[in-house]
Parts: structure tokens; C-alpha cells; sequence
């Protein structure tokens, strides 16, 4: 068994401490050292960003992210975008609007929506395809996904301006 | 660009149907609280890692296991001899059958490894890390052998022959020799020969399709736990928990009630997660160490060692008048099977001329054994190929005759009383509908300008099945409901299920709260696939709300001091001539004094649902590169009736996306050593968000008498038609007929150079 250093960060706005060896990426830590499994695996090297969390106010796939690389950094998952008992507005969109069917991309989907739309609420669909075109999706054909996506960016923008 | 999406509405019919309910299982699916098979953890878990064959063919001289027992932290190491010897038994799974010696064989190898990642031995250990290293400690000794990775190959009398106990099943009749070919199939009906004599214009090409993969997003997963009571408990990603349990118990050869099988939420199946393949390995694993095994399979092994669906050659040759009369049509196809036979061959087979009307048809097929992964079910499996080949011909037919495709399709399609090839009259079908659609819409009806630029159309039809399915219904204290069911929800069926049961009793969706449970806690049903689940676990679901109906009719009688004849339903209120309740006021009521109210149903209907689907694309080509934009599409499918619209747009966009991705990059290399070089995202190239636009939906209704809502399973037709309808259009955009898929800029570029050589 590899030897364990201890890691030191804020996860979701709360300090949280683990364990782990060298060998082991963020999305394995968080997983199944917090127990946030809202990150899921897809293919472990980058490609389909099921593993998408926000690491100091930047989306990255966590399976290309080692644990030991977050000591004092800032990361927020899928499990820290409701506040208290309200779903943010990119969550209920996708609710409203159909934009799941397996779920097993939502998270990661969530993640980096969220990412893009409080940067440019108003992105528009080309920009949205562009931003999420590292997050696939094999059941839903992106379609409800982006229309999702732009009526958050809507609601978010009008909460600002009102 | 408009978005063309007709809303199925209620027509003031129904109070539920055709609404767009947020589904029960959403809250936990956008805030990462829905627990998939590699969330689960159990107590003391283990985690497992599978050694596969890194050669196409090969027999195994030996395995020495002893390094990998000897490391720190690893608690168990199985082989092939750990598995119980399992006879060359057919067993049926619902929807086909599976040889469970050939089953067997493929969760570890035995003699011989028939593919690169066939699995040969397994590890548990304290961490996955752990049962990694330990795996590749172990050592196999491997005698290789030439491969065969190309259909047409594979049949050759000197191809290297993969099962030597394999002989050609042909009509009933089995062949002398040993070969490749599993089945051979025919179908015919009329006089071919006179068919073609009549026909004033005749088209026959022959198209090449590569080895393509579900692509499902969740590697496949589960944790097993062997305990001490001989009791064991699956928790795996699965399309079919029963057809889960069923096999584990075979391969396992321990009694069925033994096992258990807890369908976890599921991150995508296609029909790639209805056949096992670690439930054994864990469970042995789990048996050996005392403790529960995880294992969660890599991408790579995802793509080289679980079911993608067939490559295939197939030849199609179509003849019609010059009014557009089809008089005759001939198939030839050769679908692989993989490492094993039984594949699916049968359906394409019957899928290929079943859009239309062809008097004097011949189908002939044959289905062959090579260096592949076992196929499997894809989403309208066998269909796609077929289609590809038939609608391409379609459309270069209409050209040669000088009639219009959707024209030339509407005079030909398929109607109520139209014979297919394989025996089967059809009832009412939509098809008609669909292309009387496709002829109105405003994608058909728009202009498309613009250099290298396109339309094209095509038709497809899956024929949905029944199978079976059971539910419970308990009903609370408040008059909602709990409603338990065994379909593993994929695409939203939850929902769909619950808004029938809601719809039939006067109760809203939110009312009925729908569970997916776990082997020991519903009834036998069959699987999450085969277009079925909507229609079929939502008959269930119906008719367990007449079966709470009549329960409750006989109590308010006694209620109301009458006849239980004298209470009509009437939109779901108990009516009687002085009296009337809603649904939630008559169960509170009868919750006072007497039984609880649990209503229960089980269906087996014995039909096809009859799935007809047409596709409209606008492609642009960039004549220096290759590649394809998809400028515009439109899904036109025939739903019988849409439960829940949003739902059923979901899978008219999702298939059409998938057959998007097949038509123009998906598609397995092999190099000449039969390793497939691109078993990663990066290389085996699903359409993402940015290769897309919208995809537009007209969702038609020709009800299904088959069904008390006239539902029929659309999951699967979307697939069909969308690289014919690609092809067509690169065909009008390029004057290039292609041949060949996946579509991909190589292969058109270097098409389009010779199309321009050529004139």
C-alpha cells in the first residue's frame, strides 16, 4: 500500500480534509474519500468530462487532476451547486426542460453550465455548443441540453439586471 | 432556424397524457444524489480488476497466478477453473436466446481467447490499484493464432476458423463442415425473377459497414456480495435485473432464488447491458476473499470486450415501373457475429425491405463468427445496416426513374395489410402518417441554397415488442399511490409509467410515486429494451389501476348501501346515483375501516408495437476536407400516442444523434494483428454538442389497438435512418453515392477525388 499525505481544501465552501497516495486523481479521491459521487467516471483520461468539477473557479476533468494537486485550493461539485434547499437555476431548467434521460452526464453537464453561464448568462447556442463540447452526452443529442442551458443564462440574467 | 417540434396534445382526451411532468427521479439526478452501480458501497468492499487477452486469437498454454497471490493487499485471484463447467444449453432471456456454454466462456476464457480483452483471469484487493498491479502480475502463456476481423474474410473456406464445433445452421439443417457461418437464413415471397423482368429501371449496389459501439457513457459496474448464507446479491448497471439474475445464476450454476439483483441506476444501455459479464468474476472473487467485490470496467475494455453492434456487407437491388411501382427486391447480407455465434442477423434480415411494399422479395443471410467481441443488441439492432443499404438504393432509384423519393416512398410504403418478407401481415401503421408529415413540414418545404449543399430522406421500422412485466400498487393513507415496478428506467419511463396509471384513476402524476425494485420485490419483468417499457409496463400500470378500481367499487357499494353494478368510473370518480368520490376521497375513506387497497397487474402482450420513423437532413460537404455539417434535421416518428412529449422527443433526438455519429466518424479501426487502435472517446468520435444542431421532432399519432392509450415503443427507430438519410444527401450536395460507413472526411474526400477524376 502506498504511503498517504494528507490534503487540505474547501470542497463545496467548507474545509475538508482527506487522505490519499500519489497515484490517486481528484475524481477518485472525491468519490470515495468524501463520499461526493456526484463526479462520475466515463473513461478515466479526459475525453467525455462526466468527471467535471470547478477547481478555483475553473471547470477540469478531476480524473485528470491528481489529489495531492489540491492542497489549499477550492473546489465545488455538483453536491455544492443547490443552495440549501434550492435548486440553482441550470438544475431546475434541466428539470423543466427534459434535458436528462440516463442522468449519468447531468452532473458534469451541470458543473460546466454553471461555469459558463455566470461568466456570459447571455452566451448564445454556438457559444454554449462550443464551451460544452468537451461534456458528452449519448442519450439526449444535446438538443434539450443547450435549450436548458440558455434558459438558466435567461433566468440568471434577469436576476441580475432586476 | 424554427424549431418544428408539433406538440402531441391531449385533444381534451386525456387529463395527463401529453403532459410534460418533471420526472420523480429528477431532484436526484441534477444534484449528483442518484446512486449508479460504482457509487454503491458496501461494507468491507473490495475492488476487482479483469486481465484480458491482448491478442485476437490465441490458446491458452498456461496461467500462473502465484505472483499476483503474493501481493500485499490482494485477497483473491480467479481463473476459467474457478467457473463451473456449463453445458451448450439454450436458455431464453425474453428478448433472444443465449447459448450458455458459448456465455460462459466469454465472462473468462476457457482454452482459447477469440479477442483482444477476452477476459482471462480476475483480481480483488484492497484497492483497485492494487488489483491492477497484481493482474498484470499474473502470467498467461499464449500460443497465437492468425485472426479474421472482416466479415467477408471470415467466411472463406481458409480463414482461421474460430469454433470447431461450429456448423452452418441453414433451414432447419445443419452443414458437414466446421466454419465461421453460424446461420444462414433465407426469406422469399412471390417470383423474383418475374418480378425484375417487369420492372422498367433497376438499381444494385453494395455497402460496407464498420463494427460501431453503443457508447453508453457509464462503464459497466457492479459490486457482488457472496455471503455467508450462500445468498447471493448483485448490484449491477443493467437493462434487465431478471435477465441479470438468470444469468449469474446459470454461469454460477447455483439455484436462481439464490441470487439477487438490485438494478442501480443506470448511466445508459442501448442493449449493450442486458448480456453479464462481471457478475461472475465479482462474485467468485466475493465467494474466495468473504468480503463484497467492486468492479468497474475501463473505457477500453468497455470498447474491446463487451457487444458492439455488427459490421456487415450487404448488397440490395431494387426494381421498379416508371410510374414507381416497386416489382422486386433482392438482399444479400453478411452480418459478424463476433467471437461467438447469435447475433443479429434475423432481424435485419426482416428489417430490410419492411418499409414497403414489394410483391417478389428474396432475403438471404448469413451470419459469421471472427476475431471480435461478442455483438449485441444496439438499438434497433440489424436495422440500421439493412436500412442503409435499402433507403440508399431508394433514393438512387427515384433519381433514375426521375420521380421524387418521398413521392416514390409514399407510393410504396407499408400499410395495414402489407406482407414482409419474412411472413408477417402488418395491422394499422403508421408509415403513411409519417411521410404525409415528412411532405407538409416545413424542413421538406424550405429552400436549401447554397454550394455542396443537400437534402436528404429516409424511412425506417422496428417492430417493438411486449414481453413481460408486473407491478404493485399500494395505495396510502392519502390516496396517492405507490406504485413498484421492475423496468429499470433509462430514458424516463418512470414517469411515463406513472402518468398511465395517474391518467386511468383521475390522479395527477405527482400522485403516483413510481419505484424501481429489485428482484425480490416485484414480479418477473422482462427488459429495458426492445421498445417496450412504456407500453408495456404502463399497460401493467393501467391495468393495475382497474384492478384498484374494482376493489374499491365493491367496498363503496357496501359504503354506500348499493349495488357495486350501480358505481360507473367516470374520469376516474366512483359515480353512483346519489353519490360520488374522487379517487384520493374514496381511498381515505375505505383507509378507516377495513383492507389496505394494493392493486397488482402482470402483462404479456404478444404483439409488435410497429415502430415507422422518416428523417429529413440538409447536409453541406466541404469538398477539401471531407466533412460533413448537418445544417438541419427533422425526426418524424409515428408514436401511437406520446405519454409524456418531452420523453418521447428525448429519444427520436438521442437515436437520430447515435445514427448521425454512425453515419459520418464512429466505427472500430483494426490493425492486421486484429487490435482495435482507437478504444478511447478521443478516437472513436461520438458527436458532441459543437458537431450539431437542434433536432426538430413531429411526433405522429396512429394509434395502436394493441394498447389501452394506443402507445407505441418508439427507443428504437430513431436509429435507423440516419445514415441513409446522411448518404442521400451527401449524395445530392456532392453527386457522390457512398458506400461505405462510417462517412468519415477520409473517406469522402478521397470519394469526392474520385468522382472528379471520374468526370
Amino acid at each position: 500500500m502506498g504511503t498517504k499525505q494528507l490534503v487540505s481544501t474547501t470542497i463545496n465552501g467548507e474545509p475538508s480534509q482527506f487522505l490519499c497516495e500519489a497515484r490517486q486523481s481528484l475524481l477518485e479521491v472525491l468519490r470515495n474519500e468524501t463520499g461526493l459521487t456526484g463526479c462520475k467516471e466515463g473513461c478515466n483520461n479526459g475525453n467525455c468530462g462526466a468527471c467535471t468539477v470547478m477547481l478555483d473557479g475553473q471547470p477540469v476533468n478531476s480524473c485528470l487532476v491528481l489529489g495531492l494537486e489540491v492542497d489549499g485550493k477550492e473546489i465545488q461539485t455538483v453536491e455544492g451547486i443547490a443552495q440549501e434547499n434550492e435548486l440553482h437555476a441550470v438544475q431546475q431548467c434541466f428539470l423543466e426542460g427534459a434535458a436528462l434521460q440516463c442522468g449519468i452526464c447531468t452532473p458534469g453537464f451541470i458543473v460546466a453550465a454553471k461555469a459558463l453561464l455566470d461568466e456570459n448568462p447571455l452566451a448564445s447556442e454556438e457559444e454554449i455548443r462550443f464551451q460544452l463540447a468537451g461534456n458528452l452526452c449519448r442519450c439526449t443529442g444535446y438538443d434539450k441540453i443547450i435549450r436548458a442551458v440558455m434558459e438558466a443564462g435567461k433566468q440568471m440574467a434577469e436576476t441580475t439586471t432586476s | 432556424m424554427s424549431q418544428e417540434t408539433k406538440q402531441a396534445s391531449s385533444n381534451g382526451k386525456y387529463r395527463v397524457l401529453g403532459t410534460r411532468p418533471v420526472r420523480h427521479d429528477g431532484a436526484d439526478k441534477v444534484t449528483g444524489k442518484a446512486i449508479y452501480t460504482a457509487d454503491v458501497k458496501a461494507a468491507s468492499m473490495a475492488n476487482g480488476f479483469v486481465l484480458r487477452s491482448p491478442h485476437a486469437h490465441a490458446r491458452i498454454k498456461s496461467i500462473d497466478t502465484s505472483a499476483a497471490e503474493a501481493l500485499d493487499g490482494v485477497l483473491a485471484v480467479m481463473t476459467a477453473e474457478d467457473l463451473p463447467d456449463v453445458t451448450d444449453k439454450i436458455a431464453d432471456l425474453g428478448e433472444g436466446s443465449v447459448n450458455l456454454a458459448h456465455l460462459s466462456n466469454n465472462v473468462l476464457a476457457q482454452d482459447k481467447v477469440l479477442y483482444r480483452g477476452h477476459a482471462v483471469a480476475a483480481v480483488a484487493a484492497v484497492n483497485v490499484h492494487i488489483a491492477e498491479e497484481a493482474a498484470n502480475l499474473i502470467k498467461v502463456e499464449y500460443e497465437t493464432l492468425p485472426s479474421v476481423t472482416w466479415v467477408l474474410d471470415a467466411m472463406k473456406d481458409d480463414a482461421p476458423l474460430l469454433h470447431e464445433n461450429l456448423y452452418t445452421s441453414s433451414g432447419g439443417e445443419k452443414a458437414d463442415t466446421a466454419s465461421n457461418v453460424g446461420v444462414h437464413l433465407n426469406f422469399q415471397q412471390g417470383d423474383l425473377q418475374k418480378g425484375f423482368e417487369e420492372a422498367d429501371a433497376v438499381v444494385e449496389r453494395e455497402f460496407k459497414m464498420a463494427t460501431v459501439h453503443q457508447g453508453y457513457i457509464e462503464p459497466h459496474a457492479v459490486v457482488v456480495d457472496w455471503n455467508h448464507d450462500g445468498r447471493i446479491k448483485v448490484w449491477a448497471s443493467t437493462q434487465g435485473s431478471f435477465t441479470c439474475r438468470q444469468q449469474t445464476a446459470e454461469v454460477l450454476q447455483v439455484p436462481l432464488s439464490h441470487v439477487t439483483v438490485v438494478p442501480c441506476e443506470i448511466g445508459g444501455g442501448f442493449g449493450g447491458k442486458i448480456a453479464i459479464y462481471l457478475e461472475p468474476l465479482a462474485a467468485v472473487l466475493s465467494r474466495k476473499s468473504g468480503r463484497p467485490v467492486q468492479i468497474v470496467m475501463r473505457r477500453n475494455d468497455v470498447f474491446e470486450a463487451t457487444g458492439p453492434t455488427p459490421g456487415a456487407f450487404v448488397r440490395v437491388k431494387l426494381g421498379a415501373t416508371k410510374d414507381g411501382k416497386l416489382t422486386a427486391g433482392e438482399a444479400w447480407l453478411a452480418y459478424e457475429s463476433g467471437a461467438y455465434p447469435g447475433g443479429m442477423l434475423g432481424p435485419g434480415c426482416m428489417c430490410v425491405f419492411s418499409c414497403y411494399d414489394i410483391p417478389n422479395a428474396l432475403v438471404d443471410g448469413y451470419e459469421v463468427c471472427l476475431n471480435k467481441p461478442h455483438i449485441k443488441a444496439y438499438r434497433a439492432p440489424g436495422a440500421t445496416q439493412a436500412a442503409f443499404a435499402t433507403e440508399s438504393v431508394m433514393d438512387e432509384l427515384a433519381e433514375k426513374l426521375g420521380i421524387d423519393i418521398l413521392e416514390f416512398q409514399q407510393k410504396n410504403a407499408a400499410k395495414e395489410g402489407t406482407r414482409r418478407v419474412d411472413g408477417p401481415v402488418y395491422p394499422k401503421v403508421g408509415l403513411v402518417e409519417c411521410l404525409d408529415a415528412a411532405a407538409t413540414s416545413d424542413h421538406w418545404n424550405s429552400t436549401l441554397e447554397g454550394p455542396h449543399r443537400g437534402r436528404g430522406i429516409a424511412s425506417g421500422f422496428w417492430f417493438g415488442c411486449g414481453l413481460k412485466s408486473s407491478v404493485v400498487a399500494s395505495v396510502n393513507s392519502d390516496g396517492t399511490i405507490n406504485l413498484t415496478e421492475g423496468s429499470t428506467d433509462i430514458g424516463g419511463t418512470r414517469t411515463s409509467i406513472a402518468m398511465q396509471m395517474a391518467e386511468v384513476l383521475g390522479l395527477d402524476a405527482q400522485d403516483i410515486n413510481p419505484r424501481v425494485v429489485d428482484t425480490d420485490n416485484i414480479g418477473y419483468t422482462d427488459v429495458t429494451g426492445g421498445s417496450r417499457t412504456t407500453f408495456a409496463t404502463g399497460m401493467a400500470a393501467y391495468e393495475a389501476g382497474l384492478d384498484l378500481q374494482r376493489q374499491m367499487t365493491e367496498r363503496a357499494a357496501e359504503l354506500w348501501d348499493c349495488n357495486s353494478e350501480d358505481i360507473q368510473i367516470e374520469s376516474g370518480n366512483f359515480v353512483s346515483s346519489s353519490q360520488t368520490a374522487t379517487f384520493k376521497e374514496l381511498a381515505t375513506e375505505l383507509f378507516k375501516a377495513g383492507e389496505p387497497l394494493v392493486g397488482r397487474a402482470t402483462v404479456a402482450p404478444d404483439c409488435s408495437t410497429n415502430g415507422f420513423g422518416t428523417h429529413i437532413v440538409d447536409v453541406e460537404v466541404d469538398m477539401d476536407t471531407g466533412k460533413v455539417k448537418i445544417l438541419r434535421y427533422t425526426v418524424i416518428q409515428d408514436a401511437g400516442k406520446a405519454i409524456h412529449p418531452s420523453y418521447v422527443e428525448g429519444q427520436l433526438q438521442g437515436g437520430a444523434v447515435q445514427g448521425i455519429g454512425w453515419a459520418l466518424n464512429e466505427e472500430y479501426f483494426f490493425d492486421d494483428d486484429g487490435e482495435m487502435r482507437n478504444a478511447s472517446f478521443l478516437d472513436y468520435r461520438m458527436p458532441t454538442a459543437y458537431d450539431l444542431p437542434m433536432i426538430d421532432t413531429i411526433i405522429v399519432e396512429a394509434e395502436n389497438p394493441d394498447h389501452p392509450y394506443g402507445v407505441r415503443g418508439v427507443g428504437e427507430t430513431p436509429i435507423i435512418p440516419p445514415p441513409a438519410a446522411i448518404a442521400n444527401a451527401i449524395c445530392h450536395a456532392t453527386g457522390v453515392r457512398m458506400e461505405e460507413l462510417p462517412m468519415s472526411p477520409p473517406r469522402l474526400w478521397k470519394a469526392i477525388q474520385q468522382n472528379q477524376d471520374g468526370n
